[in-house]
């Protein structure tokens, strides 16, 4: 079933369906290949993944372009897979401005990252496994933005899901690591049954997993009451967990054990994005119910605090760039909870670039220095001048400073919340000013200053790949530079799309137009207030992290209580580990699995062998040894059955 | 006149016999001198229905008894073989001391 939706002005995206198919399969393939051919070929495996996403990228610009010139229009190509009783599902692939959007984000950062890796990866003796990871992981998060239904966008969901618990748990050797991989694994697994209740909602209530089809039921009010508040909840539970929002977000701060491009790709760009895709999917049904949207723009503001009060705290440069995507993400939630549905998906896009080309830019830190700690960095200006700017540019687009990509798209989210949530307005406007402080404060501990002397090479650990001398640090080479000026210049120039609104219309035109709200002009006041803030947190990092003016430790001890709340996390690692892994099912339910497990389990086994015994017991006596008491036992039996012949068929 | 029932009668007594001192003498050798009795009770039983019937069954009777013949001479020789064997390693043939497969 084709079906083709123009936009207001101009035709539907004329784009092959093949092109679409080949955009999930060129990665597929390349996975394939890998692990069952080349994974022992570590330079060949890696060309072949880079050519791989290489070309869905130049597909997926084909498939922007066509959907520019077709003003953002719909092409949804449907095929029946397979019936099983009423269920009927589809295999389908739709395009269109937010799905073409998403395909170059993630592809195009992809890209970066697999090149990036070359230099990165270098050596490591799992070269061919990590890009065959990485191509299933590319795989299932282009499939997931393509998906036309929800139960094919549930199985690539499951599929990112899986790949990102591979590939954090890549050094799997590393227990830190292990466990790293099971705690994402388990809490977004957590999110993941919302998501599936929703699906089974919908299915039960309305038949169908559409997501056109739904979009109509909830815009006609045929979906609509609870069930659509519930439906819009289990979503929201599902992206509450993938995109590591309030209260599930600790699973990401961990995830930063997996090798550095990694974190770049799932937990900046692209896996993280999966959540806030969903709800950008679905945003006629979280609009349509003023609940659910309530809640959507709370959790987000909760996750933007949450995030930028601990990325504070870190002295691990890579986990503040953690705490800092949590606390992006909760900006795009909390743009989804205000009607920013284009909003939202503009800083999304905004965001991949400028959080990609910092992680790369913490990886080749590290790469110099052989450790993720800012307290053994400082200095590293001079010596590696292209790493410095890069991520001096990033950081500054992140803290929102005219005219970098960060800007433009956190002024609207500011602009939105302003008109439509004062509340929320105030917890964005607060946070922007920490955001500036932490990645100032991280940029002035790294590069600032004198150097400290990195992390000694531990040549007895067998784990360690690193080449090099840490107490003289260099630049990274071109394979990983030349990824970071590429996306420094997305970093820039990515905002500018939307100088007259041409991404906000071309998003908007994928979802129906009964579901828009007008989205408020571009406010001077919001502009340079935002701006202001920015550059009050960069000058208070200044004063603090560069020329000391105020001792961190004094204003440690001023605080103090907020200090270790924050040093702890606000304690929920400690409450979910101690209160629910322990109490509630190491303690409880385990306890009782285990008293039906030697009660009723082993009580029905012994039970059994127990009548034997007993009944074995009296029987044995029967057995007397003696050959003439069994023949006069056969005698005996004989003469009763002939008796009872005899009575049956009396002569 | 000697009717079937007669030898019925006598074939039953035989085996009556013959069960009994199977079931109840100590010695092996006894034992097996009573399995042949009520073999042999048998036999007599199958020539009298023999006698006493016309057509194929009365050549049956004979076939059957032949055959019984063969099995019991048969029977016999394995049996006080066995006799003869478990004598050598016991020192008896009283069947109530031979029950080691209860210990």
């Amino acid at each position: 079933m084709i079906q083709l939706f123009a936009a207001a002005t101009g035709e539907a995206p004329g784009i092959s369906e093949a092109v679409l198919w080949a955009i999930i399969l060129c990665p597929l393939v390349a996975f394939a290949a890998i692990t069952l051919y080349v994974r022992h070929l570590p330079k060949i495996a890696g060309y072949l993944s880079i050519l791989a996403i290489g070309v869905s990228f130049v597909l997926s610009l084909i498939a922007l372009i066509d959907v520019l010139g077709a003003s953002g229009g719909i092409a949804i190509y449907s095929h029946d897979w397979f019936q099983a009783g009423p269920l009927e599902l589809a295999l389908g692939v739709r395009i269109d401005g937010l799905t073409a959007v998403m395909l170059v984000v993630v592809s195009s950062v992809s890209l970066l990252v697999q090149v990036y890796s070359q230099g990165y990866m270098e050596g490591d003796p799992g070269y061919g496994r990590y890009y065959a990871y990485m191509s299933l992981f590319i795989t299932a998060m282009l499939g997931l933005v393509l998906a036309d239904n929800l139960f094919m966008l549930f199985i690539f969901w499951e599929l990112v899901g899986l790949s990102s618990y591979l590939l954090i748990g890549f050094w799997f050797h590393k227990p830190s690591a292990a466990s790293a991989a099971k705690k994402a694994f388990i809490v977004t697994r957590i999110g993941d049954l919302g998501l599936l209740a929703a699906i089974l909602l919908i299915w039960t209530r309305h038949e169908t997993l559409a997501i056109d089809e739904i979009h109509e039921l909830a815009l006609a009010g045929v979906l609509g009451g609870t069930t659509l508040t519930l439906f819009g909840l289990g979503l929201f539970a599902g992206a509450v967990g993938k995109s590591a929002q309030f209260p599930l977000h600790v699973w990401l701060p961990d995830a930063m054990e997996g090798p550095t491009p990694v974190s770049a790709l799932i937990h900046a760009a692209t896996m993280v994005a999966a959540g806030v895709y969903l709800m950008a999917r679905f945003f006629p049904v979280i609009e349509a119910s003023p609940d659910a949207l309530t809640v959507v723009g709370w959790i987000g503001a909760a996750t933007v605090a949450v995030g930028a009060s601990l990325a504070l705290v870190q002295t691990d440069l890579k986990r503040v760039l953690a705490y800092s995507t949590i606390s992006q993400l909760g900006y795009m939630m909390l743009a989804l909870g205000v009607f920013g549905y284009a909003v939202a998906v503009f800083h999304l896009f905004t965001h991949a670039f400028f959080k990609a080309l910092l992680f790369l830019g913490s990886g080749s830190v590290n790469h110099a220095t052989n450790t993720f700690d800012m307290r053994l960095m400082g200095g590293l200006r001079t010596v590696m001048p292209i790493t410095f700017w890069t991520f001096l540019i990033g950081t500054l687009s992140l803290s929102g400073i005219f005219p970098l990509a960060g800007f433009w798209s956190k002024d609207e989210i500011l602009l939105e919340a302003w008109v439509n949530n004062k509340g929320l307005y105030a917890v964005a406007a607060i946070a922007s000013f920490v955001t500036a402080l932490y990645m100032f404060r991280a940029v002035f501990m790294t590069f600032f200053g004198t150097y400290k002397g990195g992390e000694p090479v531990d040549h007895e650990d067998e784990d360690s790949h690193f080449h090099g001398d840490p107490a003289h640090p260099h630049e990274s080479s071109w394979v990983m530079t030349v990824p970071l000026l590429i996306l420094t210049a997305g970093a820039i120039a990515a905002g500018w799309w939307a100088l007259g609104k041409e991404f906000h219309h071309f998003v908007e035109a994928a979802i129906p137009a009964e579901a828009l709200h007008k989205a408020p002009d571009f406010s001077y006041w919001i502009a340079i207030t935002s701006s202001l803030i920015a550059v009050a947190g960069i000058g208070t990092a200044w004063a603090i992290y560069h020329r000391g003016l105020v001792s961190s430790t004094e204003i440690r001890k001023v605080v103090l209580p907020i200090a270790v709340l924050l040093e702890n996390k606000f304690f929920l690692d400690d409450l979910y580990e101690r209160a629910f892994a322990v109490q509630v099912f190491q303690r409880g339910w385990n306890r009782l699995v285990e008293l039906f497990d030697t009660t009723a389990v082993d009580g029905a086994v012994n039970g059994v062998g127990w009548v034997g015994t007993q009944s074995s017991r009296v029987l044995r006596h029967a057995q007397t040894g003696q050959v003439q008491l069994y023949g006069a036992g056969i005698a005996a039996g004989v003469f009763i059955v002939a008796i009872i012949v005899f009575i049956a068929n009396p002569l | 006149m000697l009717t079937l029932e007669h030898f019925l009668t006598v074939g039953a007594l035989l085996f009556c016999l013959g069960l009994v001192i199977a079931l109840s003498k100590r010695n092996a050798i006894g034992v097996l001198m009573g399995i042949e009795l009520m073999l042999n009770s048998v036999n007599l039983t199958l020539i009298a229905f023999s006698r006493f019937s016309d057509g194929p069954a009365e050549i049956a009777g004979h076939a059957f008894v032949a055959f019984i013949i063969t099995v019991a001479a048969a029977e016999a020789a394995v049996a006080l073989a066995l006799a003869v064997a478990v004598y050598r390693s016991r020192q008896t043939v009283e069947v109530d001391q031979l029950d080691l497969l209860k210990l």
